[in-house]
């Protein structure tokens, strides 16, 4: 019989306003096993984690059960408290009172018998504990950044000089990711390029840092501190280590009709590419679709061109596999498919284009040289429309997103005043549902925009967008403030399209057993208080993958993500979690439905010589990889034969509890 | 607002089964409204209109009989408030309280000619009587 | 495969559409199809009649869809307002608890109806059960270098949740067709635009405006002439008399020319 004591916390009044804290110590004290119980106002506080390793060496206790809060919250507080006292910390337990009781009932009549009856299973259970040993694991010291743009970049470089490996995985030709698709950077103008690649060139010459580009994560295994992953380079059919990036084959490739991904398809590139010039590493690629001689097995111009022979048709996918101690998602994201807006004539027309197309355009290694022009006829617009919100905050989910994209106001801001300086001629109309400006320096800048630009800012949504015969788009809305209608022969039509998770996110958090919310947004550990940890453990998060948000935001989030990072690769080993399930060799009948249900893969058989009731015999064991098992318990309860148990949550234990719920 | 405003309220909700409360005033309704013009309470205001319980203003508004029932207020929606469905709502309550009709039968004849079709007069009839 | 539907032809299609429904008859024939008229139909009522609180005026609609379903057939329809309506009460049966008990209620069918039978436009059944290829070999008169815009109109289209007809901003079923029968299909923006509808009774002046500009897009983006599948599009274009006027024509029609059907003879 355990000698046991029972502290029963007041919360303030959050718990004892709707439980008699006091009744409920003084019902413990009945149970058996019980030698000690009370109660106090915060247990959580020093006093309170003194009274109880007072009382446990005072009354020589061998488990605690404390009345509290959840075990989410305390639980790891309260074993810490045992530890010193000299108790194995698994010898308590948490009888949770506030979020399953107090909270969720009104009066003490109700909250009071309820409490009482969750402490009494508190005390059934830890009757039948056993002291548990903490394991320990091995840390790979080395990082693994998924995703190449700025959220990756500045992750990485973030811990490779705190002196880790880092390497990236980015699965286009180049790293930059969507920053390097842009232009200027709000609120400040800074030319997107000049900022950025000084970082991409940091990356490539770091130390510290791999680069694998064109490349993907194939699969991943293990858990923190130890990963094992595979990464499918595909093959470029130009060799890294060969090429000089003089660019000869891209001058000299006769095939020019592929679309150009990078300029959001508005004009075309060649079969052996590099997306930019700028590109990290400068080395192209071939696009095998595009590649005359890949479809006709003629041609060969690149390769009879190039005078270090780097180019090589054979070239195969190689998988790598690399060891990683802690993994970041950096997947980013993509503007969503504008063809559901039919109103908006983005099919039909042109002269309409998506933001990013814009910013394609503006940018002086866009499709036009920088040159404002319509892409139909390559006027330069005088009357140019701006729409808002073109897929965000839209609860049909056909075709738009519930969330703000947060960052439109303020780029649409940008482009208009670039615009307004290079062209103050054009005329520029905005079509808003609010302006939303939260940010150091964001407010001043959109009235900047109003006040010292003359942009029209126009309070409504656009109704259609109706191409003319004299090649304008007449653009249909209403001012909502004035109730008029409102009509614009516009030269150009620009779409604030709705940001969305890059979808290769779906495949990753299958891999890495991450949660994701019902837009793909990775969801973090806890939304404030762990925002930069995914709920794996092990696994970060930097960027647009956990939710809308801009440049400065991104780069925070980034050195968030690698301080963990560093702080888990600066461990030598790492506590492995006790409560994991184990098998009885006697009861094991070899079935292998654990071996089925379990979602990790910690579970194995061996053929095993066991003695039962002194007959020599060999089975067919399971065996649990302890350093793999997450302790979720499927295999427990799939188990026929009762073989398989979750220390600290054994069949037995779990008993103990339902038999006393039900036996009051 | 009156009790009887509330009542008729509860109605309208009722027939249209929308949410008012989704609105965000995005004005999208009423740019795609081809009626908007022959309207004196514009598609994006029926909501708040109806929030706040204006209910006999909206009854004798120009705007439920000018309606052309289109659908493309519906459709494009972003916050399925379906304005149309609104308009249509407060139509019904007024239709049903009126007991006539807002073209009265003699008002017909001089304005048929050979080629209307049944349909037309049909559309006509479901949406101006009980 | 067993292409017998069971067809509702709506109340127009029997007096001011006459064409639309006897182009639809001989070029269903044509292709093999067989549409039994229901028996004793009811008009549908025009306008998807609303109020969740009554049900009295959604009885027709249920009538003509039980029909179809005790003799195990599709529903078939060519108007644009019947398709809307009809489709429209089916899903309120399919997915409204109250309107569905109450309507069965009224009915007393030998079992009750709940939204079984599949509600198909000819367009739809020309599309996926003859099938456009289909129709491209058997258009031995295809329309080869007409320029037609196609006018969808509302009906057809919205609300699109329910009628899962076509992309709603979008539509390209009817220019699919078009180009099955040989001519050359001209897309342009208000083809989803409404015609003023029944507002032509009372105000004609102002669906005439709309009109207008329906016209004055299609004329601008290439269009010779238009076609349509509803009686009530039919008559307000029809009864435009701007600058921008083009032909109107029913798509039976023009699928009729294509075969080398003449009304009322079958082919030529």
């Amino acid at each position: 019989m355990q000698r046991i004591g029972v502290f029963v916390c007041h919360c303030g009044s959050n718990i004892a306003a709707t439980v008699d804290v006091a009744a409920v110590a003084e019902a413990a004290k009945s149970q058996p096993g019980v030698v000690f119980a009370t109660d106090y106002t915060y247990m959580c506080s020093e006093n309170g984690q003194n009274l109880i390793a007072d009382s446990i060496k005072e009354y020589g206790l061998t488990a605690v059960v404390v009345c509290s809060c959840s075990p989410r919250m305390h639980e790891a507080t309260f074993r810490k408290v045992a530890d010193k006292a000299g108790l194995n910390p698994y010898m308590v337990e948490i009888a949770n009172i506030r979020e399953q009781c107090s909270w969720v009932h009104k009066d003490t009549e109700i909250g009071t018998p309820k409490a009482i009856s969750l402490m009494k299973t508190a005390v059934a259970k830890v009757n039948l504990n056993t002291p548990l040993q903490e394991g320990e694991s091995k840390v790979t010291k080395r990082a693994l950044i998924i995703g190449g743009g700025i959220a990756g970049i500045q992750t990485a470089l973030d811990i490779a000089d705190a002196g880790y490996k880092v390497d990236i995985v980015e699965k286009t030709p180049s790293i930059g990711g969507r920053m390097s698709q842009l232009d200027k950077t709000f609120p400040t103008l800074d030319c997107s390029s000049c900022i950025l690649t000084p970082k991409m060139t940091e990356v490539a010459q770091h130390e510290n840092i791999t680069l694998y580009t064109y490349s993907e994560v194939e699969s991943v295994s293990g858990y923190v501190g130890d990963f094992t992953v595979e990464i499918r380079r595909k093959a470029r059919y130009v060799h890294e280590d060969i090429c000089t990036g003089c660019g000869l084959c891209m001058t000299k490739c006769p095939s020019k009709k592929a679309k150009n991904e990078f300029n959001r398809g508005l004009n075309t590139r060649t079969a052996i590419y590099t997306p930019f010039a700028q590109a990290i590493p400068n080395v192209p690629v071939i696009d095998t679709e595009a590649c005359i001689h890949f479809r006709t097995g003629k041609c060969g111009i690149c390769a009879k061109n190039c005078a270090v022979q780097a180019i090589d048709y054979e070239q195969k996918d190689e998988i790598i596999t690399e060891k990683y101690g802690a993994i970041v998602v950096a997947t980013g994201f993509d503007l969503i498919d504008l063809k559901p807006f039919g109103e908006y004539a983005y099919n039909l027309s042109p002269d309409v284009v998506s933001s990013l197309e814009l910013e394609r355009i503006l940018n002086a290694a866009g499709p036009t040289s920088g040159h404002l022009q319509r892409m139909s006829d390559h006027r330069q617009p005088k009357e140019m429309v701006f729409i808002q919100c073109v897929g965000s905050r839209c609860e049909d989910d056909r075709r738009g997103k519930p969330y703000c994209s947060k960052i439109c106001c303020m780029y649409t801001a940008k482009q208009a005043m670039l615009i307004k300086d290079h062209y103050p001629d054009v005329n520029i109309h905005v079509f808003y549902i609010d302006v939303r400006t939260p940010g150091k320096a964001f407010d001043e800048f959109y009235r900047r925009a109003v006040e010292d630009y003359g942009v029209d800012y126009i309070k409504g949504q656009v109704g259609k967008v109706t191409p003319q015969a004299d090649g304008t788009l007449l653009v249909h809305g209403v001012d909502m403030l004035d109730q008029k209608v409102v009509e614009i022969n516009a030269d150009m039509v620009v779409l604030a399209a709705a940001v969305e998770p890059n979808p290769d996110i779906r495949k990753l958090a299958t891999m890495l057993t991450l949660s994701i919310d019902n837009n793909n947004f990775l969801n973090e550990a806890h939304p404030k208080l762990r925002p930069v940890e995914a709920a794996t453990a092990g696994v970060f998060m930097s960027g647009v993958v956990q939710g809308p948000r801009d440049i400065p935001e991104t780069v925070a989030q980034a050195g968030a993500a690698a301080i963990k990072v560093v702080g888990l690769l600066a461990k030598d080993k790492l506590k492995t979690n006790p409560c994991v399930a184990q098998s009885d060799e006697l009861y094991c009948n070899g079935c292998s439905v654990c071996q089925n249900v379990c979602p990790y893969g910690a579970i194995s058989y061996t053929e095993k010589e066991v003695r039962d009731h002194g007959v020599r015999d060999t089975r067919r064991i399971a065996q649990v990889n302890p350093a793999l098992c997450k302790g979720c318990g499927a295999c427990s309860v799939a188990c026929p034969s009762g073989a398989m148990n979750l220390k600290g949550f054994s069949n037995r234990q779990i008993m103990a509890e339902v038999d006393t719920v039900l036996c009051q | 607002m009156t009790i009887e405003e509330a009542n008729i309220r509860e109605e309208v909700l009722l027939i249209c089964g929308c949410d008012v409360t989704r609105c965000m005033k995005c004005g999208k309704c009423s740019a795609s409204c081809p009626a908007y013009d022959e309207f004196d309470i514009k598609p994006h205001q029926f909501a708040s209109y109806i929030a706040r319980g204006d209910m006999y203003e909206l009854m004798q508004s120009k705007t439920i009989w000018n309606c052309l029932g289109c659908f493309a207020c519906v459709e494009r929606c972003p916050r399925d408030v379906r304005p149309g469905k609104l308009i249509d709502g407060v139509r019904q309550a007024a239709v049903r309280r009126r007991g006539g009709t807002h073209l009265q039968p003699e008002d017909i004849p001089s304005r048929i000619d050979p080629d209307t079709p049944q349909q037309l007069l049909m559309s006509v009839l479901r949406r101006e009587r009980k | 495969m067993d292409l017998t539907y069971s067809y509702f032809p709506g109340c127009t299609l029997k007096t001011k559409a006459k064409d639309l429904d006897i182009y639809t008859r001989e070029t269903a024939a044509a292709l093999g199809v067989t549409l039994v008229e229901i028996d004793n139909w009811q008009c549908c009522g025009g306008v998807y009649p609303l109020g969740s609180d009554e049900v009295g005026n959604k009885l027709a609609s249920v009538r003509a869809l039980n029909d179809a379903k005790e003799h195990g057939r599709d529903l078939v329809t060519v108007c644009s307002g019947c398709f809307h309506v009809l489709k429209c009460v089916n899903d309120d049966m399919k997915n409204v608890p109250d309107i569905r008990d109450r309507a069965n209620r009224y009915s007393q069918f030998d079992e009750p109806y709940q939204g079984e039978t599949k509600v198909l436009h000819y367009l739809e059944l020309l599309r996926d059960a003859v099938g456009f290829d289909t129709i491209r070999k058997k258009a031995e008169h295809p329309l080869t270098g007409h320029r037609i815009g196609a006018y969808y109109g509302c009906l057809l289209l919205r609300p699109s949740g329910i009628l899962e007809f076509d992309d709603p901003e979008d539509p390209s079923v009817i220019e699919d067709f078009l180009e099955a029968v040989g001519a050359t299909p001209v897309k342009y923006q208000m083809r989803n635009e409404c015609c003023g509808g029944y507002r032509s009774l009372e105000e004609p002046e102002f669906t005439n405006r709309l009109v207008g500009k329906i016209f004055a897009d299609a004329k601008t983006s290439g269009c010779e002439e238009l076609v349509t599948a509803c009686p009530l599009c039919f008559y307000n274009l029809q009864k435009y008399n701007g600058p921008d006027k083009l032909p109107v024509r029913y798509i039976s029609e023009v699928l009729a020319q294509a075969l080398g059907i003449e009304a009322g003879k079958g082919v030529r």
